[in-house]
C-alpha cells in the first residue's frame, strides 16, 4: 500500500513525522489483516499516549483498537495468548520502564513457550514501547533496557531509528512466528523527513549503513543514530572520514555489518544509551574483539549513559546521555 | 456442596464428605454406571500414573521438580466431562492429571518425564511443562499465576473471532494471591471473556496455609466482586465438581463473561517431591485422606451395587497395563540428540531447517 494515498498530515511539504510514520504501518496492519489488532493504556480514545493511534479507534472500531486498564501484565499476557490462539496482537506499553510489570509474560511466556513446548506453540506478538530520554521526565520514564530484552533467546528486539523503517517496521515485525520488541525513541516521534518511495519493507536481518567513512566505525541503534551522524559531520570537517551503522535489530544481532564495516576502518565506537556495565555495547565490543581483534588499529571506545539513574534537570539529563559531541572525542581519540 | 456467590458475602460451608452414587442400584449397563465407571478409570489413571511417578523419581529415573496431584484427581476429571475437545485448557506445574484428563496419552506424558523425544514437549518441559497444541492445553506454567492472563487472550482471540468456545484455567490458591490473578480477573469480567477459573484451593500454597496467606480466605466470595458468577464446590467429589462445572461452562457459552470455580480440595502428598512435608498436622492428612475422592466414588459404587470386587480388580488391571505400557515406551524412546539443542528456539531456526 503506497503512503502516498493518504491524506498528510504536513500536506504542503510531504514531510512525515516518525509518529505519522509508525500510525502508517498500523493501520496498513489493520487493514491488511483480520488477524491484527492493536491493545494497550489509552491506544484508543486518547489517541495513544504519544499520539501514535490517533484516529484508528474511529478508523477500525473498539475491537480492534482496544483499551486496557493499567494492567501491563494482564494485557500483554493476554497478547500472547490471543497469538497462540492464532491472532496477531500488536500491544502498546507506555514506556520500558512499565513493562517491566509484565516481564515476567514476556521472558517467562513469550520468549519461552515455543522452546518449552517442544515447538509446537509460537507466539507472533508484536509488543510496541518508548525507551530512552532526553525528554526530563526522570528516572521512571527515560530508562534504556531493551539491552535487557535483547539477552533473552526467543525474543526479535527492534528499534527503529529512521522514518522509513518506522513506516515499514510493523509489517515485517508481524510476519516474524516469533514475539517482536518494537522500540521507539521517544525523542524521534517528532522528527520530520520525507519517505523514500523506494523502501516498501524493511529487512530486520541486516543493520543499515546510514552513512559511509573510512577511518572509523560508529555504530548506534535508535535515538543516538541521529547523535552518531551528528558528530560524523563534525568530524567530516575536520578530515576524520566516520561510518554510522545503525543496528536496527538488537536481537539478533547482524555481525557481519559492523564487524565487515570495522575490518574496513580498523576503529570502532559503539554508542549506547543503556548504562555500560553489562550492556548492548559490551556484546557489540566483544564480538569486534573476537572476529577483528587482528583488524583493529585502537582499542575501541564506547560511549553509555552515566552510571546513574536519569535525572530530571535539563542540565544532569544532557549530562547524563550520549551526546554528539562525547561520540566526535571518542572517535578523535581512536582514530589519533 | 455448591456454595454459590452472586457478589455478596454469604458464608460458605465447610467442605462436605463426598455425595455419591446416582443411577439405580442393580443394572450396571446404564448410562450413569457406565458413566461413573468412566470417571472411576480417569481418576485410577491419574492416581496410578502418579504412584509410578514416585516409585521413578526415587530410582532416580526421572528427576526435576515433581509436584503430584494425588488427592486432587476428582478436580481433573470431573471439570475436563464438561469441556469439548474445541475448548482451551491452561494449567499449572502440578498438570499431570489435568493433562491425563485432557486426554494426553500417558506414554506422551511419561516420555516427557523421562525427557525424550516422544514426550508431549520433546523434552525440553519435563514434568512442569506439559504442552500438546492439537488437544490445546496450553501448559504447564511453572510460574505461579503465569497462565491466567494466557487464558485470558485465548478467550479474547475467540471472541474476536465469535467462536463459541470456552478457555478454562486452572490455577491453585496461591495465584490467588498474585496480581496475575486479579488483573486477569479484571479484564476478564470487564470485556466479558469466556473464562472459566478453576482455581484448586488445596489449602496450601507450597507450605503456606490459606489462612497464612490470605487475609480473606473465602475466595469465591473474592472472586465474586469482580462480577463474575462464583460458587466453592467440594473439590473431593468428582460428581459435585462435573455438575457445578457443566453449569458455568454452559453459562459461559451462552455469553455470560467468566465465572468462577473454588475448588476444595487437598493434595495428600507434599507440594513437591523435595517438600519433607513438615508444615501439615499429620491429622489433618488423615482427616482428607478419609475424603478420598477414588476410593470415595469406588465406595459409594460399591454400596449402590455397580461395582464389584472383580470390576474393580479389572479395571486396577487395565490401568496398570496402560501404565506399563507408557514407561515401556518411554524407556525405549530416544533422547533428544545435543545437536538438536537449539532447535523450538524461534521459529525462523525451524524454518531454516524445514
Amino acid at each position: 500500500m503506497s503512503t502516498r494515498t493518504r491524506p498528510r498530515a504536513h500536506p504542503d511539504d510531504d514531510t512525515t513525522t516518525y509518529r505519522e510514520a509508525l500510525r502508517e504501518g498500523l493501520r496498513e496492519a489493520l487493514a491488511s489483516d483480520d488477524r491484527v489488532f492493536l491493545m494497550g493504556e489509552d491506544v484508543g480514545r486518547y489517541g495513544g499516549c504519544f499520539g501514535v493511534s490517533l484516529g484508528l479507534l474511529e478508523e477500525f472500531g473498539p475491537d480492534r483498537v482496544r483499551d486496557t486498564p493499567l494492567s501491563e501484565s494482564a494485557f500483554v499476557g493476554a497478547g500472547i495468548g490471543a497469538a497462540l490462539a492464532g491472532m496477531r496482537p500488536v500491544v502498546e506499553i507506555m514506556t520500558v520502564n512499565f513493562s517491566l510489570l509484565a516481564l515476567d509474560q514476556i521472558l517467562n511466556n513469550a520468549a519461552t513457550l515455543r522452546h518449552m513446548s517442544g515447538g509446537q506453540l509460537g507466539v507472533p506478538l508484536v509488543i510496541r514501547m518508548t525507551t530512552g530520554a532526553g525528554r526530563q521526565l526522570a528516572a521512571q520514564h527515560s530508562h534504556s533496557l531493551e539491552g535487557w530484552y535483547a539477552h533473552i533467546p526467543g525474543l526479535r528486539v527492534l528499534a527503529p531509528a529512521t522514518i522509513d523503517d518506522a513506516r515499514h517496521v510493523l509489517s515485517a515485525a508481524l510476519d516474524d512466528p516469533d514475539p517482536v520488541l518494537l522500540f521507539e525513541h521517544g525523542s524521534l516521534y517528532n522528527a520530520a523527513g520525507t519517505l523514500d518511495p523506494a523502501v516498501q519493507q524493511v529487512d530486520l536481518d541486516r543493520a543499515a549503513v546510514r552513512r559511509e567513512g573510512t577511518d572509523v566505525t560508529v555504530v548506534a541503534y535508535g535515538g543516538c543514530v541521529s547523535k552518531a551522524l551528528e558528530a560524523a559531520e563534525e568530524l567530516a570537517g575536520e578530515g576524520i572520514s566516520a561510518e554510522v551503522v545503525d543496528l536496527r535489530t538488537l536481537r539478533p544481532l547482524d555481525d557481519a555489518t559492523f564487524v565487515g564495516s570495522v575490518r574496513r576502518t580498523h576503529r570502532a565506537v559503539v554508542v549506547d544509551e543503556g548504562w555500560r556495565s553489562g550492556s548492548l555495547s559490551a556484546e557489540i565490543e566483544s564480538r569486534i574483539c573476537e572476529q577483528a581483534f587482528f583488524e583493529l588499529d585502537a582499542p575501541v571506545e564506547r560511549v553509555c549513559s552515566a552510571e546513574v539513574p536519569i535525572p530530571y534537570a535539563r542540565r544532569l539529563e544532557e549530562a547524563a546521555l550520549p551526546q554528539p559531541a562525547g561520540i566526535a572525542a571518542a572517535a578523535r581519540r581512536v582514530v589519533s | 456442596m455448591a456454595t454459590a456467590h452472586g457478589g455478596t458475602s454469604a458464608g460458605t460451608s465447610q467442605t462436605k464428605r463426598p455425595r455419591r452414587a446416582h443411577g439405580p442400584a442393580t443394572p450396571s449397563r446404564t448410562p450413569a454406571a457406565a458413566h461413573d465407571l468412566d470417571l472411576l478409570r480417569r481418576m485410577l489413571l491419574i492416581r496410578r500414573f502418579e504412584e509410578r511417578c514416585v516409585e521413578l523419581y526415587s530410582a532416580a529415573t526421572i528427576r526435576g521438580f515433581v509436584h503430584l496431584y494425588i488427592g486432587e484427581e476428582a478436580v481433573a476429571v470431573g471439570v475436563h466431562q464438561a469441556l469439548d475437545e474445541a475448548d482451551a485448557v491452561v494449567s499449572t506445574y502440578r498438570e499431570h492429571g489435568h493433562a491425563l484428563a485432557r486426554g494426553i496419552p500417558p506414554e506422551a506424558v511419561m516420555a516427557e518425564m523421562y525427557g525424550r523425544t516422544t514426550g508431549c514437549s520433546h523434552g525440553r518441559g519435563g514434568s512442569m511443562h506439559l504442552f500438546d497444541a492439537d488437544r490445546r492445553f496450553y501448559g504447564g506454567n511453572a510460574i505461579v499465576g503465569g497462565g491466567l492472563p494466557l487464558a485470558a487472550g485465548l478467550a479474547l482471540a475467540d471472541r474476536l473471532r465469535g467462536e463459541p468456545r470456552v478457555t478454562c484455567c486452572f490455577f491453585g490458591d496461591g495465584a490467588f494471591a498474585e496480581g496475575e490473578f486479579h488483573e486477569t480477573a479484571n479484564l476478564a469480567a470487564l470485556w466479558g471473556l469466556p473464562v472459566l477459573f478453576v482455581c484448586e484451593n488445596n489449602l496450601y500454597a507450597m507450605g503456606t496455609a490459606l489462612a497464612r496467606e490470605h487475609a480473606q480466605t473465602d475466595l469465591a466470595m473474592r472472586a465474586a466482586s469482580y462480577g463474575m458468577a462464583a460458587w466453592a464446590v467440594d473439590g473431593m467429589d468428582v460428581h459435585a465438581v462435573e455438575k457445578a462445572t457443566r453449569g458455568a461452562v454452559e453459562s459461559v457459552r451462552a455469553g455470560n463473561g467468566p465465572h468462577f470455580l473454588e475448588m476444595r480440595t487437598y493434595r495428600f502428598r507434599a507440594h513437591s517431591m523435595y517438600d519433607p512435608d513438615r508444615y501439615r498436622p499429620k491429622g489433618e492428612i488423615e482427616e482428607w485422606k478419609r475424603h478420598d475422592p477414588v476410593t470415595g466414588l469406588a465406595d459409594g459404587m460399591r454400596a449402590a451395587g455397580l461395582l464389584d470386587a472383580a470390576a474393580l480388580e479389572d479395571l486396577e488391571h487395565q490401568v496398570a497395563e496402560e501404565i506399563d505400557h507408557a514407561v515401556r515406551a518411554a524407556e525405549r524412546a530416544p533422547e533428544e540428540p545435543a545437536e538438536d539443542l537449539l532447535l523450538h528456539v524461534t521459529g525462523r531456526h525451524e524454518e531454516a531447517r524445514a
